[in-house]
């Protein structure tokens, strides 16, 4: 298999097939005519605000919900008319959902029981996942006796004992303090990679979406609004949304004045913006322009010449995050560009730093502008 | 170290003050002294008082029995306790099948009512949202006539020319009445119909309450309807199934309205015994006698229940 199925697809089939699915609950559209494949062993993550319809598609795959028009096939096979205690999914609810009249071994085994699997068998899979999740020493209590980690680990488990092909993660994380999420973030993935089930997890922080995902799918409003890995989707993004959603960006509206095979010229208020590379673009057109606060480099020097993808500004504001700083700096025309700074240098004494109503000159390479269509 | 205020600089309380502390430092203990002194007045001293009746023995007097304590003449305190009323009552069949019998109507009926009262509770809690107060409120809905009047309506439907018997021969479904009224079914019927409520109200309230996410995990693992049924809603609502039981077994043990008007004098139980005894043979201790028994008769199981389950919390 190769690292990246979905560039090849005519020698990969896809493991989920999702196909003009919608999905309507009274005058609510939840999921809105959505189209994915999903491809064996990735870790593909579903990225999106409260309420875009995230875990109705999820639960869609699951067979708790089924969609009012279009089609979802799993490894091949239709789901239409499949009850989810038939579907090769499993899934880890947000809420853990944990038998709560069940010990942690028996909440596990508790699947592999439905398959009518010996007991010697469910006992060694059991056995195997409490030591992958580092539960041995826990398997007689109660859920309500475990810490809000444990009980996430045993849901883990308990999803995953059974091996099935779809894994479907509802907010894993969510209920773990920052700390806590961080370490299971890679845990996760490191699970995720030793045991080689497809992951299709829901989140709505975009840091665990980038941490953990092969690809991912930014949503909005029940729709996707671009597909992609990471770098795609934070160094790519298409619209104004995502480019928002994901990290922070300075948008700015222009007008293309030129569009050649291997460069784009933009005019906006930050001046002329050069762009390095051909994008599908007309001249004279309206179109904006995203460029990441972490891309612009502020200094209080001028630069040698003047040309393109340099502007001037004064320091409105400055907030100190420790390892870097933000700079608020005031166009001319009363606009403000965020610029971010790592704090490289312990600033003992502040007078070479930038500090308020500072003049800078803000810079970027051709490189870094996004054209963002819509 | 820093300084320590010295003791004697603390600011003075007023009185207001120190009686909202108070307050905040004991309010455990009050709120649980208000049930505490309520059960002690009305539960405990009453049942104190029985009991001493119990073991007193009939006189024609007023009150109908013996004193317990006695003054003789030189301060001599004599205290009598007489065990015969309850020897009496262990050894004449009457009792002992009385409450046989009564056991026997309210276990089954307890039965009856958990039969129907779970797939009601189980709807009620599944319906939706506009429906669900009218259904919840339609359970209750009877508790707005007086129980005796309905057990009076009963009478009218199940008599011998009552509406059921009438509009079966009406349809030509029988030729005869069927008796149905002052036999043992129409006991059940009144109770069973008198006590689903109780049985209904507490389940819906254990139902509500549980996770509706967890039968999609079962689900979820490969479980079908059936299985999770039984593996997860089941154990999950026998809080909720022992509360509604308890709540009809023990009321409908000692019912007397029921089996006197709709059982007649042809379903024996210990309420109409026990109600015989105190009115029509004015026989006090043999009375408290037998609400001694039914007392034992009905907390014996609590206890028993509560102390299996406390062991089943203990284990592992
Ligand atoms: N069972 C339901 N009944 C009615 N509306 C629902 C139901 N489930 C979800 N919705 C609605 O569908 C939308 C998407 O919900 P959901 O998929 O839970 O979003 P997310 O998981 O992304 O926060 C929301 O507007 C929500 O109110
Ligand atoms: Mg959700």
């Amino acid at each position: 298999m190769t690292e990246e199925p979905w560039l090849d697809q005519a020698n990969n089939t896809p493991l989920v097939q999702i196909r003009g699915v919608s999905k309507k609950f009274g005058d609510v559209t939840a999921v809105d005519n959505v189209d994915l494949d999903i491809y064996q062993g990735e870790l593909f993550c579903l990225l999106g605000g409260s309420g875009c319809g995230k875990t109705t598609l999820l639960r869609m795959l699951a067979g708790f919900e089924f969609p009012n028009s279009g089609s979802i096939s799993i490894g091949g096979q239709d789901m239409s008319t499949v009850p989810a205690y038939e579907r090769p999914t499993n899934m880890m609810f947000q809420s853990y959902a944990l038998f709560p009249h069940m010990s942690v071994e028996r909440n596990i085994a508790f699947g592999l029981q439905q398959d009518r699997m010996p007991k010697g068998e469910i006992a060694d899979r059991v056995h195997e996942i409490l030591k992958l999740v580092e539960l041995q020493d826990f398997k007689k209590r109660k859920p309500q006796q475990l810490s809000g980690g444990q009980r996430q680990r045993v849901a883990l488990a308990r999803a995953l004992v059974k091996e099935p092909r779809l894994l479907l993660l509802d907010e894993p994380l969510a209920a773990l303090d920052k700390k806590l999420r961080k370490q299971t973030q890679f845990e996760l993935a490191n699970i995720q990679e030793q045991v080689g089930v497809t992951f299709i997890v829901v989140t709505h922080d975009q840091e665990e979406a980038m941490t953990l995902s092969t690809r991912m799918a930014v949503m909005d409003a029940g729709r996707f609004q671009q597909i992609g890995t990471p770098t795609e989707i934070y160094e790519f993004p298409q619209s104004r949304f995502v480019a928002d959603f994901i990290g922070s960006a300075n948008i700015l509206q222009g007008r293309v004045t030129e569009d050649s095979a291997d460069h784009v010229r933009v005019d906006t208020e930050l001046g002329e913006i050069y762009i390095d590379h051909g994008q599908q673009v007309s001249t004279g057109s309206q179109i904006w322009v995203g460029l990441r606060p972490e891309k612009i480099t502020v200094s209080k020097s001028a630069p040698e010449t003047p040309g393109p993808n340099q502007c001037k500004g004064v320091v409105d504001d400055i907030g100190y995050l420790g390892e870097v700083s933000i700079y608020k700096i005031r166009l001319d025309s009363g606009t403000i560009i965020d610029a971010t700074a790592p704090n490289r240098i312990r600033p003992m004494s502040r007078t070479h730093a930038i500090t308020w109503e500072d003049e800078v000159y803000l810079s970027w390479e051709p490189s870094s502008p996004m054209l963002l269509n819509t | 170290m820093t300084d320590i205020a010295p003791s004697g600089s603390r600011p003075q309380r007023s009185p207001l003050d120190r009686l909202s502390h108070w307050f905040q430092t004991n309010w455990r203990k009050i709120v649980i002294a208000v049930p505490f002194f309520w059960l002690l007045l009305f539960f405990l001293a009453p049942f104190f008082i029985v009991a001493k009746i119990s073991l007193a023995e009939l006189r024609i007097s007023s009150p109908p029995f013996t004193e317990m304590i006695e003054w003789t003449g030189d301060g001599v305190m004599t205290i009598r306790l007489v065990f015969d009323n309850f020897i009496f009552i262990m050894e004449d069949s009457l009792y002992v099948n009385t409450y046989l019998n009564s056991l026997k109507i309210s276990v089954t009926s307890t039965l009856i009512c958990l039969l129907f009262g779970y797939p009601i509770a189980y709807g009620i809690v599944r319906s939706g949202p506009v429906a669900k107060p009218v259904l919840l409120f339609l359970v209750i809905l009877p508790f707005w006539t007086s129980f005796l009047l309905r057990v009076y309506a009963w009478m009218g439907l199940l008599s011998d020319q009552g509406t059921i018997n009438n509009l079966l021969i009406y349809i030509g479904l029988i030729d005869e009445p069927i008796r149905m009224l002052y036999t043992e079914f129409a006991v059940y019927i009144g109770i069973v119909y008198t006590y689903l409520p109780f049985m209904i109200l507490p389940l819906y309230a254990n139902m509500e309450r549980l996770d509706m996410s967890l039968n999609e995990a079962a689900a979820d693992l490969g479980s079908k309807p059936m299985n999770t049924f039984f593996r997860v809603t089941l154990p999950l609502t026998i809080p909720g199934i022992v509360a509604g039981s308890l709540l009809v077994f023990i009321p409908a043990t000692g019912e007397y309205v029921i089996p006197d008007l709709l059982g007649g004098g042809n379903v024996q139980m210990i309420g109409r015994v026990l109600f015989n005894e105190f009115s029509l043979n004015t026989d006090w201790p043999v009375a408290c006698a037998v609400a001694v028994v039914l007392l034992f008769l009905l907390v014996l199981p609590i206890i028993l229940f509560q102390y299996f389950q406390g062991k089943a919390a203990e284990a592992p």
